[in-house]
């Protein structure tokens, strides 16, 4: 009895143990519509990327644009399509334009100014403390403060 | 300056800019459409299939296109103001039918009357999207050269209907 | 009626708030102790107050008494007890409860743990946290009261929000909170020194293991809710820069940059002013975090309830308790001393640098969270900035901050020697050089980022070894357990935290490197291959949870023939607020996640399915838990114990015009 069962699972599995599709025909085409997907918004949702949303306007966003990349249009031109429809709110990647200048120069410049900030108030420290600082003698009053009888080196 | 100070200048003008914040909607999204040439479209009627609805036909004429559809809550809220916006006869009002069933689009505007005087039939979101549609209700003044001058974005209330809409179709009625 | 008494103890809290934040400090101003002594017996009377606010609170919930407008709204007869007490923090009233209850139990440990200060100062600490206490309770009293009665009482609730019905939300917004407002402690320690202007290294000493301690539970806090969003938001992901999450990331880099700057206030007394000003921004930057989250300026995934007039308030909070502290700073800090000195190049030279990249970094975080309001509130257009801007400016700050951390601890203090600390790092460099770039051509993807974060992680790792090395080489010992047990607590704390941070990285890296992902429509039978694993879909059972419905489908993994895993992932259905969840199943493991979540049924029981396989993504959580254990290690360290031992101070207590500033 044993075996008929073996050769009926085995043909059983058989018939079924196919290698699932890709849910989408063209799965260079959706490749691409994810990588630009997830660098888009999804306008309706509170603040999710046209890749992750299910909102309808988010599918009927995604069709279009699958349909734009079969027409064989560049990504520039896609982004371009929606920008024009829905501004740059609908870019994650804010481009580059007067009005973003500081938002992209912004931590860079913070950046140098902590660095330039920091140089300097230790250039100008060093010459203002003296060697021998009260520290040593505060540091001692602190230990005995709190840590009594414990000697730290 | 006291060089201290710069962490509590920098904290005013970021509190200063967070209460206007506050004023402001997030959700609100204008559109880079308005001062631009509405899109072309051309969409069967709602009542009559065999006809067709175009803005084309609307030349050297002031309208409004109304996007709505039975499924959407705010259109409920704006109907009756559009209902009395028809009937004052200051504007002709446009309605496009958004991504909806045409039975139930029927049903809707028996019930609550039908302020347009031309249904056109939206059904996959295409010309929503050449709109710029990202939620009905909305509603878009276009002037006789065919150019979008205004969008409003959720439903209309009387007062924006007051202050906003009829002032700007009487200024472009005499263009 | 056990509402009305929760409201009522909020009233008798908020009183009590307000003896306890003008009493103590008005005491101390004039060198009252009668007043001064009102502090502790105030602070403890708050908690039990707010404590029996919160009690009152779960009560109602676990009594399903949808009178209560709070709990009809956040919760349903259906829910599971587990979930509706965690409803209690489910949306924004009950969220504050949680808050102002988190304060007083700060309040209540500082109590406890502060027989060693002097009383001045703990009645200013007390009075400080008292007066933030009394905007939270007004705040609540005013606007957000979670007792609100509705009459009448509705029959059913609405239900918590079904992603919120999770065993990670049950306890990521807890710890969270004792991550912000733990930093309170640090800022009222703050404040209190400004106040008294005795900012010392005995300041420093004694607020280093409460900044510690909120630190750790940030990270933890910050950790779960990453791991939340990728198991339960469906899409594989642990980090989106959503304001939100910006809120919570912002005073962990303040925090951190804190615990460090500490560190060189309290071993050399330098650099007060700037410790100072970090502990205030740590904390303001709670604050704002709760204003972004609660006021509704910015959009967030995490869709909050919003109100205006609650934003207001907050706002107005904000600006006084953020605004009086840096007014104060900016009136205190030019008297305060330099402390020691030291060269650039020097332990403590490193460590500030470090500082100005985390604060760079924060700094980063807090314009890209803020610039679409600023632009917006210009009328200059709406833009959106998202997770490619975070990503282009965040990498190049760290990268230095990291390479820096390899360094710093190795340098000594007051000054350092180029020629030594190189000799010293040579062979760490090169290791991780050679390893970083061979090891992705090993794994078979070279791409640069791959290399720039593995050589990172093998730095930290690498140069924490050698600092280890040259550690035990000093210490007493015969065996070398008896050595490494000879190492200070804090030392060990430090390695261990820093080499989280190299987990951490080894996780983001090879994620980002080697994730795949598939698509598939799924028959019942048929199998997908991902990595080295193939699922085969078994078809989806239907199944009814205590208040939802679902359809579970069934997995089974192998690997080379083998069965690895059964993985059951569930499409839930949740009536009340009409919902549908994904509930993605995950099998985890120290190299790899497997990643199953349905998508939609197409037909004949075949669905739509996502495949993942992540390698080693456990690390990024696993990182953030080995610091946090790290900076456990470094509280548990031998002086705070002593410290925290001592009931009396040893040495009298100087008067507040006999202590001499320190310079």
């Amino acid at each position: 009895m044993k075996w008929v069962m073996l050769i009926i699972l085995c043909v059983s599995g058989s018939a079924w143990a196919g290698e699932a599709r890709p849910l989408t025909d063209d799965p260079v085409a959706e490749a691409r519509l994810k990588h630009l997907a997830v660098e888009l918004r999804c306008l309706v949702c509170q603040n999710q990327t046209l890749a992750d949303s299910s909102a309808p306007l988010a599918e009927d966003l995604r069709r279009e644009v699958r349909e734009m990349i079969a027409k064989n249009m560049s990504d520039p031109e896609i982004i371009e399509f929606l920008v024009s429809r829905y501004g740059d709110f609908v870019l994650y990647r804010p481009p580059l334009k007067a009005t973003t200048t500081l938002l992209w120069v912004g931590p860079f410049v913070l950046m140098a100014i902590g660095v330039t900030a920091l140089v300097m108030t230790l250039r100008r420290r060093s010459r203002t403390v003296a060697e021998v600082s009260v520290t040593d003698e505060e540091h001692r009053r602190v230990e005995q403060l709190l840590a009594e009888g414990e000697k730290r080196s | 300056m006291n060089r201290f100070l710069l962490p509590l200048s920098i904290f005013v003008v970021v509190v200063g800019f967070l209460g206007i914040g506050l004023t402001l909607n997030p959700r609100e999204i204008p559109s880079p459409l308005v001062g631009k040439a509405a899109p072309e479209f051309s969409q069967p009627q709602l009542y009559d299939q065999e006809k067709v609805f175009s803005p084309a036909d609307l030349k050297g004429k002031v309208w409004l296109l109304n996007f709505w559809a039975s499924w959407c809550s705010g259109c409920k809220t704006e109907h009756p103001v559009l209902m009395d916006l028809a009937q004052s006869g200051q504007v002709t009002i446009y309605g496009m039918d958004y991504k909806d069933q045409r039975e139930e689009a029927l049903t809707w505007l028996q019930r609550g009357g039908n302020p347009y005087s031309v249904v056109g039939v939206d059904e996959v979101g295409r010309v929503g999207i050449n709109f710029g549609v990202y939620g009905v209700p909305e509603t878009y003044v276009i002037d006789k050269q065919g150019v979008i001058r205004y969008k409003q974005i959720g439903p209309l209330y009387p007062d924006t209907v007051e202050k906003k809409i009829l002032p700007l179709v009487k200024q472009l009625e005499s263009e | 009626m056990i509402p009305e008494i929760g409201h009522f103890a909020l009233i008798l809290a908020l009183c009590v708030a307000l003896v306890q934040g003008i009493l103590p400090i008005y005491g101390a101003a004039v060198g009252n102790s009668g007043l001064m002594a009102v502090a502790k017996p105030a602070a403890r009377t708050q908690f039990l107050l707010v404590l029996t606010a919160f009690g009152c609170l779960a009560y109602a919930f676990a009594d399903k008494d949808f009178s209560v407008l709070y709990v009809a709204a956040t919760s349903n007869s259906q829910l599971p007890l587990h979930y509706r007490l965690a409803a209690i923090w489910g949306a924004h009233e009950g969220s504050l409860l949680l808050w102002t209850f988190i304060l007083t139990l700060w309040m209540f440990a500082v109590t406890l743990f502060s027989g060693h200060l002097p009383e001045t100062t703990r009645s200013r600490i007390l009075g400080v946290m008292g007066l933030v206490s009394v905007g939270f309770l007004l705040f609540m009293l005013t606007v957000s009261n979670p007792f609100e009665r509705l009459i009448p009482a509705a029959a059913e609730g609405r239900d918590l929000n079904p992603l919120l019905q999770d065993p990670g939300m049950v306890i990521h917004p807890p710890m969270l909170y004792m991550g912000y407002v733990g930093f309170s402690v640090a800022f009222a320690f703050a404040i209190a020194a400004l106040l008294g202007g005795n900012l010392d290294a005995a300041w420093a000493r004694w607020s280093r293991p409460w900044t510690t301690v909120a630190w750790c539970f940030l990270t933890v806090g910050i950790a779960l809710g990453s791991g939340w969003a990728y198991y339960e938001l469906g899409w594989g992901g642990w980090w989106f820069w959503d304001p939100v999450e910006n809120a919570s990331f912002m005073p962990w880099l303040a925090g951190t940059a804190l615990v460090h700057s500490l560190a060189v206030t309290d071993k050399r007394g330098g650099f007060k002013v700037w410790t100072v000003l970090l502990a205030i921004m740590a904390f303001s930057l709670s604050l704002l975090g709760t204003f972004l989250v609660r006021s509704g300026v910015l959009t967030s995934v995490h869709a909050f309830a919003t109100d205006p007039k609650r934003g207001l308030f907050i706002l107005v909070f904000l600006a006084i308790v953020i605004g009086g502290s840096l007014a104060l700073y900016a009136w205190r800090a030019p008297k305060v001393g330099l402390g020691g000195s030291f060269a650039m190049l020097s332990r403590e030279g490193m460590l500030l640098a470090n500082n100005v990249l985390l604060v760079a970094a924060m700094g980063s975080v807090l314009l890209g969270t803020l610039y679409p309001l600023f632009l917006d509130a210009l009328d200059l257009g709406k833009i959106s900035v998202g997770p490619p801007y975070f990503d282009s400016v965040f990498v190049p700050l760290m990268v230095p901050a990291i390479f820096l951390m390899g360094i710093g601890p190795l340098a000594q203090w007051k000054k350092a020697s180029v020629p030594d600390l190189a000799k010293r790092l040579k062979w760490a460099f090169g290791v991780s050089l050679v390893s970083a770039l061979t090891l992705p051509i090993v794994m078979g993807n070279w791409t640069p980022l791959l290399s720039l974060g593995l050589l990172l992680a093998i730095w930290i790792v690498t140069t924490s070894a050698i600092g280890l090395r040259e550690r035990l080489a000093h210490v007493n010992g015969n065996s070398l357990v008896e050595r490494l047990a000879s190492v200070p607590r804090s030392y060990w704390g430090m390695l261990v935290a820093h080499c989280g941070i190299a987990v951490f990285i080894v996780g983001v890296t090879m994620v980002k490197g080697f994730e795949t992902e598939k698509d598939v429509r799924m028959n019942v039978g048929e199998t997908a291959s991902i990595g080295d694993y193939t699922f085969r879909f078994d078809g989806t059972q239907d199944v009814v949870g205590p208040n939802y419905t679902a359809a579970r489908g069934t997995f089974h993994v192998s690997r080379d023939g083998r069965e690895t895993t059964v993985l059951y992932p569930e499409k839930r259905r949740y009536p009340v607020q009409n919902q549908i969840m994904t509930e993605a199943a995950i099998d985890p493991g120290l190299l790899r996640d497997l990643y199953v979540s349905l998508g939609e049924p197409i037909d004949d029981g075949a669905w739509s399915v996502r495949l993942y396989h992540k390698p080693f993504i456990d690390w990024i959580w696993g990182g953030c838990f080995i610091m946090a254990l790290g900076g456990a290690l470094a509280i548990s360290d031998r002086r705070y114990r002593l410290a925290w031992r001592r009931q009396e101070p040893v040495v009298p207590v100087p008067t507040r015009t006999a202590r001499r500033k320190v310079a």
